[in-house]
Formats: C-alpha cells, sequence, structure tokens
C-alpha cells in the first residue's frame, strides 16, 4: 500500500476511534469511490468495483456459516465535499449467521453525499444484523440517503440499527423496506439527535407477509436548535398470528419541529399490531426525579437524552 | 432542634382548598411520619416541601435550617440536602440503573452503586447495567430511587408511600433504609397510610380534609387508623367539604 493511501486508511480509522483489529476480524474499509483496505475471513465473499463516485459492493456469507466476530465496514470521506455512492447487495445464505457493523465517518464536512442504495436477501433460517453509526463534524453538511430493500424469508432473523448521535446530521433521508415471511423476525431501529437545521425523514417499513412473522419499528430520536424530524413508520401484516409494534419516541428542545406518522395495517383478524408515539418536552416526572437529586435542568435532561438513544 | 418548619401553608388548586394552613415543626435527625386518609393532602404537603411544579404558589413559608427556601427551584432544594422517594417512581428508557444511582452523587465510585443496592435488597451485579424502564416492576424502580437517594446522602428524606409496590419479603430493606438514614442522622418525612410504616417512625403528624388536625406519639395515630379520623368529622370527600365550608 503506498504511502498516501495509509494515511489516509489510518485517518479515515482514526476518526472512528479504531485503529487496528486483529487478524480474525474481516473488515473493509472505503474511501470515496475506493477500497482502500480489507481483510476477509473464511465464508465471507466480498467483490468490490469502482465507479465514479462510488463502489458496488457484493457480499455474501456462505451457507451454514457463523461468522465469529463481527464484519467491522468503514465508509466516508475526509475531505469537506464530494460524493460517496454505495451500491451494496448482501446475501446472508441458509442457516448462516452474520453481524456487520458500519461506521460511517465525514468529520470534515461541508458539503457531502453518502448515497446508498443496499439489498439484503437473509435466506431461510440465517440470522443477520446491520448496526450503522454516523460519525459527523460539529457543523452538519452532509446528506445521506440509505434506500435498502430487505427480504426475510422463513424463520430467518434481521435486526438493524442506524445511529447518529455525534456531531450534527445535516440531511438524512432513512428508506427501509423489509418483507417479512413465514416465522421470520425483522426488528429496525434508529437513533438520532438532531441539532442545528438538520432535517431528518425516516420511513420504515415492515410488510409481514408470513404467518407468525414478526416486525418491530422503533424511532428514539432527540432534537434541539431549528432541527426538523418527520418519522413515518409502517407495519402492514397480512398473515395470521403474524405480529407488530410501532415505536416512537422524540423529545423535542428549542425551535425544533416533530411529526410522526405511525401506520399500521391489519388484513387477517388473527394478526396484531400495535403503535406508540410520545413526542415532545421531556417527561415531567422524569425531570422532577433528576431535579431532587440536585441536577440542574439542563444536565436532567442531558441524562433523560443519552438514555432514550442509549 | 428543628431542620424544617411549615409555617401558615395554605395551597389552592383549582379552587380547591388542598392545605389550610398547615404549621409543622420537624425535628432534625428524627423520623416523622404523615399520616391520612386518601385526600387528606400528605402527598400535596411532600411535593410542596420539594416546590414541584403545580405546588409551588401558595401562602406562608417553608423555612429549612434557618432560611425560607419557598423561592427556591426543585434542583436549589436538592442541593441544600432535600430530596423526595416519589411514591411511583419514573422509568427512564435506556438510563442504566448504575448511572441513575449516581445521578445525585458529588463524588462518584462504582462502590458506591454496589453498596446503595445492595442496602435497598438488589443484586448489584444483575441490577447495575440494566435500565431504569419497564423491564424492571414498580416494585425495583421504587427500590432503585431509594437506592439513589441512600447514594446522594441528603439531609431530609421526603418518602411518598414508601411501601407502595413493594411486596412482602422487600419490604424489609424499605424498613431498614429508613433506620439507616436515622442512624446517619438524616430526618426523614415518610408519608402514608400503613400502620407498619408508621411503626418506623418516631413523631407523627394526622392530615385532614387538608388540615392538621393531631401531631404526637405514632401510638396516638393508630387510632386512626382503627377506623376514627379523629378528631376530623369530615363526611365525604374533606376538600370539598372544606371548600363548601370557605363558601
Amino acid at each position: 500500500m503506498n504511502t498516501d493511501k495509509e494515511k489516509l486508511l489510518a485517518e479515515l480509522l482514526a476518526s472512528i476511534n479504531q485503529h487496528k483489529f486483529s487478524p480474525d476480524v474481516a473488515h473493509i474499509e472505503i474511501h470515496g469511490n475506493e477500497v482502500i483496505g480489507k481483510n476477509i475471513v473464511d465464508g465471507l465473499i466480498v467483490e468490490s468495483n469502482s465507479f465514479e463516485n462510488g463502489v458496488n459492493i457484493n457480499i455474501r456469507v456462505i451457507k451454514n456459516i457463523k461468522l465469529k466476530n463481527p464484519v467491522q465496514f468503514c465508509f466516508g470521506l475526509i475531505p469537506e465535499n464530494g460524493i460517496q455512492k454505495l451500491n451494496i447487495n448482501t446475501v446472508i445464505e441458509e442457516n448462516a449467521s452474520a453481524s456487520f457493523i458500519a461506521s460511517c465517518t465525514f468529520p470534515n464536512a461541508k458539503n457531502i453525499q453518502h448515497l446508498m442504495e443496499a439489498t439484503i436477501i437473509i435466506e431461510n433460517g440465517a440470522t443477520f444484523s446491520y448496526f450503522e453509526r454516523h460519525i459527523h463534524g460539529p457543523e452538519g453538511g452532509v446528506t445521506i440517503v440509505p434506500v435498502t430493500k430487505i427480504l426475510v424469508k422463513e424463520n430467518a432473523r434481521f435486526s438493524t440499527e442506524f445511529e447518529l448521535i455525534k456531531g450534527a446530521a445535516g440531511v438524512i433521508n432513512l428508506d427501509y423496506k423489509a418483507e417479512v415471511e413465514k416465522n421470520a423476525v425483522v426488528d429496525m431501529k434508529t437513533r438520532i439527535f438532531g441539532r442545528l437545521k438538520d432535517k431528518i425523514h425516516i420511513k420504515e417499513s415492515a410488510h409481514l407477509k408470513g404467518e407468525n412473522s414478526v416486525g418491530i419499528l422503533t424511532s428514539h430520536i432527540a432534537l434541539k436548535d431549528e432541527a426538523i424530524t418527520i418519522v413515518e413508520n409502517e407495519i402492514i401484516a397480512d398473515a395470521p398470528f403474524s405480529r407488530g409494534h410501532v415505536d416512537c419516541k422524540e423529545i423535542v428542545q428549542g425551535n425544533a419541529k416533530a411529526r410522526a406518522i405511525p401506520i399500521v395495517q391489519v388484513n387477517d383478524y388473527r394478526a396484531h399490531v400495535t403503535h406508540e408515539a410520545a413526542i415532545g418536552s421531556v417527561d415531567k416526572k422524569q425531570l422532577e426525579t433528576l431535579l431532587s437529586r440536585g441536577l440542574n435542568e439542563d444536565e436532567a435532561t442531558d441524562l433523560i437524552i443519552q438514555g432514550l438513544l442509549k | 432542634m428543628n431542620i424544617l418548619e411549615l409555617k401558615n401553608i395554605t395551597l389552592i388548586k383549582e379552587n380547591r382548598l388542598i392545605l389550610n394552613n398547615i404549621s409543622m415543626e420537624i425535628w432534625d435527625g428524627y423520623v416523622h411520619a404523615i399520616v391520612g386518609p386518601n385526600g387528606a393532602g400528605k402527598s400535596t404537603l411532600a411535593h410542596t416541601i420539594m416546590g414541584l411544579s403545580g405546588y409551588r404558589n401558595f401562602s406562608g413559608d417553608i423555612i429549612f435550617k434557618g432560611k425560607s427556601i419557598k423561592n427556591l427551584s426543585i434542583d436549589e432544594r436538592a442541593k441544600l440536602g432535600i430530596t423526595l422517594v416519589f411514591q411511583e417512581p419514573a422509568r427512564f428508557e435506556g438510563l442504566p440503573v448504575d448511572k441513575f444511582v449516581l445521578a445525585g452523587v458529588k463524588e462518584k465510585s462504582k462502590n458506591i452503586v454496589d453498596k446503595a443496592l445492595e442496602m435497598v435488597g438488589l443484586d448489584p451485579a444483575r441490577y447495575k447495567n440494566r435500565s431504569v424502564d419497564k423491564t424492571l416492576s414498580g416494585g425495583e424502580r421504587k427500590r432503585i430511587e431509594l437506592a439513589s437517594v441512600y447514594a446522594m446522602h441528603p439531609e431530609l428524606v421526603l418518602m411518598d408511600e414508601p411501601d407502595s409496590g413493594i411486596d412482602i419479603d422487600a419490604i424489609k430493606f424499605i424498613f431498614n433504609i429508613i433506620q439507616e438514614f436515622k442512624n446517619e442522622g438524616i430526618t426523614v418525612i415518610l408519608v402514608t397510610h400503613s400502620p407498619e410504616v408508621l411503626k418506623q417512625a418516631d413523631h407523627a403528624f394526622l392530615l385532614c380534609g387538608g388540615q392538621l388536625v393531631d401531631k404526637g406519639e405514632i401510638s396516638k395515630m393508630f387510632e386512626y387508623f382503627s377506623g376514627k379520623c379523629k378528631p376530623c368529622n369530615h363526611i365525604g370527600n374533606p376538600e370539598i367539604e372544606i371548600s363548601k365550608m370557605r363558601g
């Protein structure tokens, strides 16, 4: 590896507080449209090719393989401006098991677009978890558009978490759609702290098509300054004994604005779907409990938000 | 010596007289109980002393260690050493037990959490990394709230129905912690209608219809529990009765 690439890799990893991986940990680092680091383990296949402003990536976890360690991805751009487009197709084969951790880092962003189009297929009996953490600079300046289609086949499980707590979000347009087959489970969660003039649009959907399928959609969001959020989470239950729950909690401070639109639809009398939404100021009972321990209002609010976004 | 003095506290909410000219002297280092029927104003009085929102617009004065705290906020009162254990503890989604217990502690250490949880009969290894949320029962959250108050080492603890939601096996831990407060010279005010909780006190006040109707040895108050709201003769809802009397 040439010195410039090594420097870039070190800078990218330093921005996510990661410096070294042990040899049994699979990891892939992509800066802009270039794969600058990669280590693959048995049972995992990763193929990639670059195009202008982006990378196509095909990922496959082989049948019956249980990956011991989470696969670590680092996507990002160190410069202030640029575009990173990722087209990612992931297949977790039958009875395989894997978890991926993706750190998306734009520490100096002023005008960056991070665009992702993904498909995820979790074959029968497989388990897959995908955790995506964003690390942004204090000024925002990033437009994030992850669009993901997920198919969770029979007896398979899929869980995902999208986290953006440090730094300003910028613009987020997250759109995840999952189809859930018989006895399969999908659990999607977003945890975001919106600041400044962040604009956040979360759209998650779980279509429970198979008998006994389960869908859980959770959005926990804290907003301050002039941030705006719209959360549209939808569960449609078509199958007998399918169950779903939509949970949206948002703490709104300053001049921030929040809107939540939970959509629940049941097309079979044996299905059951629930939703709960709580939006607004910090809960008075929580606040007064912490005030009565001697915390001031700002300290108490911070602690409550830390918990909500944990 | 009095740690707290209530002087002619009168609180009217939504045109209803909730507290009617209550004066009390709370002796430093003792366990006091405020007893009375539902709607007597017991919890209201505790909330007024703590300065919770909705309980600040009263006439009279509250003197803590010789100084008025009437105009102080909740956290300012807490910084002086006053705290409250709520009847129904709040849920804090995602907030770990250890962080919650340490919230009011100035010099934080892991040992403080362990000791506080042990004091309320909870195994620190099992509980300190759990969240103070709906995955815990009301009784567990109540004990964790008590642990947080113990860790804070206050000077005056208001305990609103300390036994509510607590199962019979765990009640001994609540009583132990009340005695521990007393041993450490911490003043306790128990708000209760339970004879068993009253037994933990040295001295009691009887409230009825928002008025202080009796005070003294706890043995005097057991008559109330035997069916007499002595010497109160209000019928029905005491608050309404008093409102009627006041026109």
